[in-house]
């Protein structure tokens, strides 16, 4: 691959890879993001490969990356030429036969494509391209359009634009998409100041959580004393239940690295680092692929562009712990050291890494960069409300139909994603609350389920954006566990640097371990409440600063729970093992017997056809018996 | 298990790769720890000699990230997601018929050095929950009876 | 920063002047105003671990709580050293390290001079002895002395201080500059005339050339001989004898 130089170089390449996104000959692409793998997906495409070299077929295959509807995976699209492109939801390596007949035949038997795509949001260039000439097939019309399924007709692609979308081996599909035309405009027509006045003007703010304009952060940086600065990309997604993050590295690794190079024109720097948490070795492969395509262009390295700029970029590994998430200890672990935060009484935009002006931005923040310079600051502030401009990308799990990752405009109400988007609340049951912000957020009970979902309406209501985890959970999930499940998560994680969190957060969590063991004493609660304030106050990092929210947000929407536990000894959502019992039900049991083989103590006696008992003295509550009772005739009290 | 002298040359390869930098320390480890399955005691010493850091401060760094272990890891791990979503699903249960069939606990391995058992948090599979991992191979959706029979496929 | 700059502030409602680059603790004690600290000692950099030196900084709109340690002083920002929130973090800091460390005398007596009394629903720990974690003694050893022998090692609850695998140190040399900034004395220096046992180490003393009096370590006084150059029989005389 030689290198880009003009518009004339970049337009050569986006045409190569506008034909690669919309062939002149069939093309199956395999969904293979991490969670597309790990539902099967590599079988899928071995047994395409495989099938079609059996064939002798002049089939394109390509990978691609989480377009987000997690619960239908493993995930293929087929495009053929004059065709809508078709999607294939829960693919098995068994199925690829029979959907190979069909593109061979052109005709749909058996295996309905979930939806299709007639055209494609070519989101930079601010056009759509069409993957069909004419009108849509007789035989395809049954089969809904994307935008008409429920999953995704709320949703906005920005920052997500490309995932799910192109090959995310393929720089020159990327570029088809008016991917680095950013960048020239950047680097030859903008003025670093003007680059940063544009990002201000667009209202971006950080997503990863906590909110604070991007541009004013880089204005900030570029004003800075010292002559190296530094562009950072936090890829160190920690909040259990969220991978949005990931799935734009592995997906679209280029609009991190084009965002990346355009800030560090605005703010003056010709080192960047993308730290990526260790659990994420695809995202990492995909990240340096990315470089190194970046870099045979020319859009890395020395005169990029021949504008006398230049810049690289580094990836680094985190090697497991949360709280490298945090901008202080980051930037320690990427000096090579244990990660322990420091204060920021003096800003890492101006002392940061190596005690020089950093600039740190999360990922999906980088992302965002090259359509707002693409398509303008007013563009992206005409989107979401007010304060709140752009989309944010959620990650809806845990008791939902719907499991998968989201794109919304800001401001969206809670309500449209838990039940429009969602799908609701799976086995017919009630929603109870959705827990956003990971461990240092709080959760959104029922009568706050038409809240608008942006920054500040999070905050006010006890709880936080974070970086998008959104945990949604029904009328067995026991809230109080829940605010223990996370403290016992930040006592693992905290660094031990310094009293409130080390100390304090232990003992939290020995309290709240003790409630919901049954162990529970008066005064437990209030203990919980008084020592929050001091750990809140006193923490010398966000990590232990907010480690009480979730216990102080389960408190005040759920303090009834709290109560049963400590007061009555009792866990109503029937969870804590030492606050319930398993019996089985008299009027329910048919005596089948498939629980007294499963159980593990075999501590439940019965004969054939009679109601079955459970012995109290062995039971360990592991609930296998209830997992497999076909007539849920088991009760958990 | 590898013997002093291996470690030894495995050690300087592994900092030539990395020019000697120190500022690559963490990913150093990793290397090391990848190729020797866990982090030998004379690995640290070795590297503490050969690039001029005080052993104290690798030490620090090797106790500080999960994913260093100083004690050697059985041929399989076995990796429990204990993430949110998977919590909410029941990973706990998960965790403990694994603790009951394996006869260990969290964090340790079983005596014939077969599994390793250690919760991670997170996988990112939540459409999947409750997740477990045992080497590269994820297994999705699991209830607690299907670990006995999961478990014998790599013995 | 331009340091020679002075400022002009207010603390505990008094106007005080101070050189840019100055923290609030050394202008507070420079204008006796007292602050507790833990880990904190005048010959190494403040780390802001103990968090017992907490005051409420107002500047401009934004109040804040923060470290004395190592905030720096402004221009027009208004400090408080003894407000609710800054008690409530001091209360609760001092609870949680009784517990900590029950058999600590230096840590009850400073609870009872600040008005603490121990919170009964925190567990005594039984395993963490005399050791708050300030770090003073990892510090001085890193940064003063430069032996290194001492390190931080874990996370968390599990953080604790020591040679590397809690062994015996290979490297100490038995200066003793550990066992003299540790402010709850945790690190404990066994000494008799001629020996000195730290760190699971036992350590022959040097005998004074001149009067015979046992004062510095053999070893401590072959590391400073390596460092500097200087002959171990130039080093082998006390400092009175110099």
């Amino acid at each position: 691959m030689s290198k880009i130089n003009t518009l004339e170089d970049l337009n050569k390449a986006a045409k190569r890879g506008l034909e690669a996104i919309i062939p002149s000959k069939t093309k199956i692409m395999v969904g293979m993001g991490t969670s597309g793998i790990a539902s099967g997906a590599q079988a899928v495409y071995d047994a395409l490969a495989e099938e079609i070299k059996k064939r002798k077929l002049d089939i394109i295959l390509s990978k691609t990356g989480a377009m987000g509807m997690d619960c239908i995976e493993p995930l293929i699209d087929v495009v053929q030429p004059n065709k809508p492109r078709l999607a294939y939801s829960k693919m098995t390596a068994k199925k690829v036969p029979e959907v190979i007949d069909q593109i061979v035949k052109g005709a749909i038997n058996g295996n309905k494509p979930a939806y299709r795509m007639d055209e494609e949001e070519f989101i930079c260039l601010n056009e759509n391209k069409q993957y069909l000439k004419g009108p849509v097939p007789k035989d395809l019309e049954g089969i809904p359009r994307i935008k008409e399924v429920s999953f995704y007709k709320k949703q906005m692609k920005l920052a997500t634009r490309n995932c799910g979308m192109i090959n995310f081996e393929s720089i020159d599909e990327y570029i088809a998409k008016g991917g680095y035309i950013s960048l020239f405009k950047a680097l030859t027509k903008m003025k670093p100041e003007e680059i940063i006045e544009e990002i201000i003007a667009s209202g971006l703010r950080g997503r990863g959580g906590g909110g604070f304009p991007a541009g004013v952060k880089w204005q900030t940086c570029r004003r800075a004393h010292g002559d190296i600065k530094y562009v950072i990309c936090n890829g160190d997604e920690g909040d259990p239940g969220a991978y949005m993050d990931r799935s734009v590295m592995e997906g679209d690794p280029h609009s991190v690295i084009e965002g990346m190079i355009i800030g560090a024109v605005a703010i003056g720097s010709s080192q960047g680092f993308i730290y990526v948490r260790n659990e994420y070795p695809l995202a990492v492969a995909n990240l340096q692929r990315a470089l190194n395509q970046a870099r045979e262009y020319g859009f890395l390295g020395k005169n990029i562009l021949n504008s006398g700029f230049d810049f690289d970029l580094k990836i680094s590994k985190g090697a497991g712990a949360f709280v490298c998430g945090e901008s202080t200890a980051l930037m320690t672990s990427l000096e090579g050291k244990a990660g322990e935060p420091r204060a920021k009484y003096i800003h890492t935009v101006e002392h940061g890494l190596w005690n020089r002006p950093s600039n740190l931005n999360n990922v999906e923040t980088w992302a965002n960069v090259p359509a707002i310079i693409s398509r303008g600051a007013k563009w992206f502030s005409s989107i979401g409300c007010k304060n709140n401009s752009g989309t944010k990308v959620f990650c809806l799990v845990g008791k939902i139909n719907n499991i998968g990752m989201v794109e919304v405009p800001m401001g969206i109400p809670l309500k449209e994603i838990i039940y429009e988007i969602g799908g609701g609340i799976p086995g017919g049951k009630k929603y109870k609350a959705v827990q956003t912000g990971g461990p240092s957020g709080g959760c959104l009970p029922d009568k706050l389920i038409d809240i608008s979902v942006d920054f500040d309406a999070l905050w006010e209501a006890g709880s936080m954006m974070g970086s998008g985890g959104m945990i949604v959970m029904d009328e067995t999930t026991c809230m109080v566990d829940i605010a223990r499940y996370f403290i016992d998560f930040l006592e693992f994680e905290s660094c031990g640097k310094c009293v409130p969190c080390r100390e304090g957060v232990q003992r939290m969590n020995e309290i709240l371990q003790d409630i919901c063991n049954g162990k529970g004493k008066e005064g437990d609660v209030e203990l919980l409440e008084s020592m929050s304030q001091g750990i809140v106050d006193g923490a010398l990092c966000a990590l232990g600063s907010t480690a009480p929210n979730p216990v102080l947000s389960t408190l005040k929407y759920f303090r009834d729970e709290y109560v049963a536990h400590v007061r009555d000894k009792k866990c109503p959502a029937g969870v804590c093992k030492a606050l319930i019992r398993f019996s089985v039900s008299e009027e329910k049991c048919t005596g089948c017997g498939v629980c007294l083989k499963k159980c593990p103590t075999e501590c439940i006696s019965g004969e054939k056809k009679k109601t079955h008992v459970i012995d109290q003295t062995k039971c360990i509550k592991c609930g296998v018996c209830k997992e497999s009772c076909k007539f849920d005739a088991i009760i958990v009290e | 298990m590898k013997t002093a002298k291996t470690i030894d040359k495995t050690v300087k390869d592994i900092i030539k790769k990395y020019g000697g930098d120190k500022t690559a320390m963490i990913a150093i480890l990793q290397d090391v720890q990848e190729e020797c399955r866990y982090l030998p005691k004379g690995a640290l010493s070795s590297i503490s000699k050969k690039m001029d850091v005080p052993l104290t401060r690798i030490y620090e760094i090797a106790t500080f990230y999960n994913a260093f272990s100083l004690k050697p890891r059985g041929k399989y791990l076995v990796e429990v997601c204990a993430g949110t979503a998977c919590h909410v699903q029941g990973a706990a249960n998960l965790m403990d018929r694994l603790e009951r069939d394996l006869s260990i606990e969290c964090g340790e391995t079983t005596q014939d050095k077969t599994f390793t058992l250690e919760e991670v948090r997170c996988l990112g599979c939540c459409s999947l929950a409750p997740v477990l991992r045992i080497g590269a191979d994820v297994h999705p959706n699991l209830t607690q009876d299907e670990i006995p029979k999961i478990l014998r496929n790599y013995k | 920063m331009k340091v020679g700059e002075m400022v002009n502030f207010i603390i505990d409602g008094k106007k005080v002047e101070a050189e840019e680059g100055a923290t609030v603790l050394q202008v507070a004690r420079a204008n006796n105003i007292a602050i507790p600290t833990l880990c904190c000692h005048e010959s190494v950099a403040p780390s802001g671990a103990c968090r017992l030196c907490v005051v409420e900084v107002k500047k401009g709109k934004r109040t804040r709580i923060v470290t004395s340690c190592l905030y720096p002083v402004d221009e027009g920002i208004v400090v408080d050293t003894k407000t609710e929130r800054v008690l409530n973090v001091r209360r609760l800091v001092m609870q949680l390290l009784m517990a900590r460390c029950p058999e600590s005398d230096v840590l009850k007596d400073m609870a009872k001079q600040m008005g603490v009394e121990p919170q009964p629903a925190f567990h005594p720990e039984t395993d963490k002895g005399k050791c708050v974690l300030c770090r003073l003694c990892v510090k001085a050893c890193e940064d003063v002395v430069g032996v290194n022998a001492i390190g931080l090692a874990g996370r968390g609850k599990k953080k604790a201080v020591g040679p590397p695998y809690m062994e015996d140190s290979k490297t100490c040399i038995g200066c003793g500059a550990c066992a003299y900034v540790c402010p709850t004395e945790h690190i404990v220096m066994e000494s008799t005339n001629s020996k000195r046992k730290i760190w699971g180490r036992t350590f022959k003393m040097q005998a004074c050339d001149k009067c015979g009096r046992y004062f510095a370590p053999i070893d401590q006084l072959k590391f400073i001989s390596d460092k500097t150059g200087t002959p171990m029989t130039e080093l082998a005389v006390c400092i009175s004898c110099k």
